[in-house]
């Protein structure tokens, strides 16, 4: 996209702070309600709403923190700009032109990019850290991570076949006019292939070998303290935000207000929520050997369904 | 840390070989002043009370009455306080119970390695007199002595409901500003470490655990 004058990039990039703020308050709310919902399922009260924000006051105000060296540092800088960058090319309320961000023509690709950027970034930074768990986690989450990427790269090609564009604007502008226009409903073997992705993007069980914290402490972030824990935990409320947005212009009609945006988000990680309640944990083995299985079909099918249904 | 091997601020990590002791870092800990402006330091010291992640390590009997905390009946997660599975990231340490000597070891390594403000509650009689091993070979009789403690719980076994009390009170004294364990252990630290070596007489790892 090209801007008129310098005043407008500068009023676009303040415009994409506040979105930030937002979209990264909402993600820690949404993971204190998450917490609160599942302790109600487990018969306990649960944490605070307010719980997740003193979390990261907390370690943000440690008095020593100890460094592993350079790429130490730059992992969870490299993760939080993962974050940021997923975000920033995501329109987050369509027809909104403060809250657009920098989508533009061929965002759906950079977004993709971006959200593995963050994931390399932080496997660089942990594995200086020179803790064998953190090693092992490492292997385990970009293993988990190559097999889900399939159906899920499957399923977005599937769409961009279907509305033939690149872009998240224009995708999100397709399913206009009413909830038979969503992807959901004209593509659903997509969505199918897309959501079960979701399962193991999300990392609740049953794909949560990768941090398991009853075998290898928490995985990758086993050495992070002090404030690198404090950029981890803001990036995942915030990089857990960004991928709900990203499925929901996809596959659930974007959203045209704050609204509309919460309660649809709010449904799509309810299904990773009931899965993740009811199911226990897959063996890395097994996590990845059910991703190559029926989600990769279903996302070979959602291509061939787009050519011969919708063609 | 400083890499500077021969400066006088390091510590001697005699008890390792020589080709061992260019693995460790032997930079010597220095005690920590308080932010200067003191709203900054109250708010800090709110929200460390308020969010408390003990460390899961259980090194004795006692540690038995720390699940119970966890499960719907006690529900400790209200506090704001959760299990921490890495010593980087926890901020209390719970001795639950008899400590011997072997424990003791791992115990210093997991304490040197949390990041400070650090908190220890001693649970049980034994931290505190020896309790009903006060006559062992092998168990250390006074924790504090190897290390600092906030706060005791007495009884054999106290109840979950005692250390929950416990864990109520150090909240009072982390906002108060009155929990400063890590800065004695650090201060004192020549007069710890003699008590520890004199207990602990395999001593094979560096005389501060980075």
């Amino acid at each position: 996209m090209i801007y008129a004058s310098m005043s407008e990039w500068f009023g676009r990039v303040g415009y994409f702070g506040l979105t930030l703020l937002i979209v990264t308050v909402y993600g820690l709310l949404v993971g204190a309600l998450i917490e609160r919902i599942i302790a109600k399922v487990q018969g306990r009260v649960g944490i605070p709403y307010s719980q997740p924000f003193i979390n990261i006051a907390k370690t943000f105000f440690k008095r020593t923190a100890v460094s592993h060296g350079i790429m130490f540092y730059l992992g969870p800088v490299f993760r939080i700009a993962g974050g940021i960058g997923t975000l920033a090319f995501i329109p987050v309320i369509y027809g909104s032109e403060m809250f657009s961000n920098f989508s533009m023509a061929g965002d759906l690709f950079l977004v993709i990019y971006f959200m593995f950027f963050g994931q390399l970034g932080m496997a660089l930074g942990a594995g200086e850290s020179g803790h064998p768990y953190s090693a092992i986690g490492i292997a385990r989450g970009l293993s988990q991570m190559t097999a889900y990427e399939v159906p899920f790269a499957l399923a977005v090609i599937s769409i961009v076949i279907q509305y033939d564009t690149l872009s998240i604007t224009e995708i999100v502008a397709a399913q206009q006019g009413g909830w038979q226009n969503w992807t959901v409903i004209t593509n659903w073997v997509a969505t199918l292939a897309a959501m079960l992705a979701f399962l193991g993007m999300t990392g609740y069980s049953p794909f949560d070998i990768f941090l398991a914290p009853q075998e290898i402490p928490i995985g990758p972030p086993t050495e992070f303290h002090s404030a690198y824990l404090s950029f981890l935990q803001i990036n995942r409320a915030l990089f857990g935000a960004t991928k709900l947005v990203l499925f929901m212009n996809l596959f659930f009609g974007g959203a045209t207000g704050w609204v509309e945006l919460m309660i649809k988000t709010l449904l799509i990680y309810m299904v990773a929520i009931v899965v993740g309640v009811a199911f226990p944990r897959f063996r890395v083995d097994q996590g990845i050997r059910f991703f190559f299985k029926i989600p990769t079909l279903i996302g070979i099918m959602s291509i061939v369904y787009v050519q011969m249904v919708l063609a | 840390m400083s890499k500077d091997r021969s400066s006088k601020n390091t510590m001697e990590n005699s008890g390792l070989s020589a080709d061992e002791q260019l693995l460790f870092c032997n930079a010597r800990p220095e005690p920590y002043k308080p932010y200067s402006i003191k709203a900054v330091e109250d708010f800090a010291n709110w929200a460390r009370a308020n969010s408390l992640w003990i460390l899961a390590f259980g090194t004795g009997c006692c540690s038995i009455e720390l699940r119970p905390l966890m499960t719907a009946r006690f529900d400790i997660s209200r506090f704001g306080i959760a299990g921490r599975p890495t010593p980087r990231q926890s901020s209390v340490f719970i001795i639950g119970g008899y400590v011997s000597v072997k424990t003791l070891k791992r115990i210093i390594r997991s304490y040197e390695q949390m990041q400070g403000p650090k908190f220890i509650i001693a649970l049980g009689s034994c931290p505190a007199n020896g309790g009903m091993y006060f006559d062992s070979y092998n168990t250390i009789n006074q924790f504090d002595l190897y290390l600092p403690v906030d706060m005791y719980v007495t009884g054999c076994m106290p109840r979950p409901e005692a250390l929950l009390a416990a864990i109520m009170e150090l909240k009072e004294d982390i906002k108060a500003g009155n929990c400063d364990g890590a800065n004695r252990y650090v201060e004192n630290l020549d007069w710890y470490k003699a008590n520890q070596k004199k207990v602990i007489k395999n001593w094979d790892m560096p005389d501060y655990n980075w």
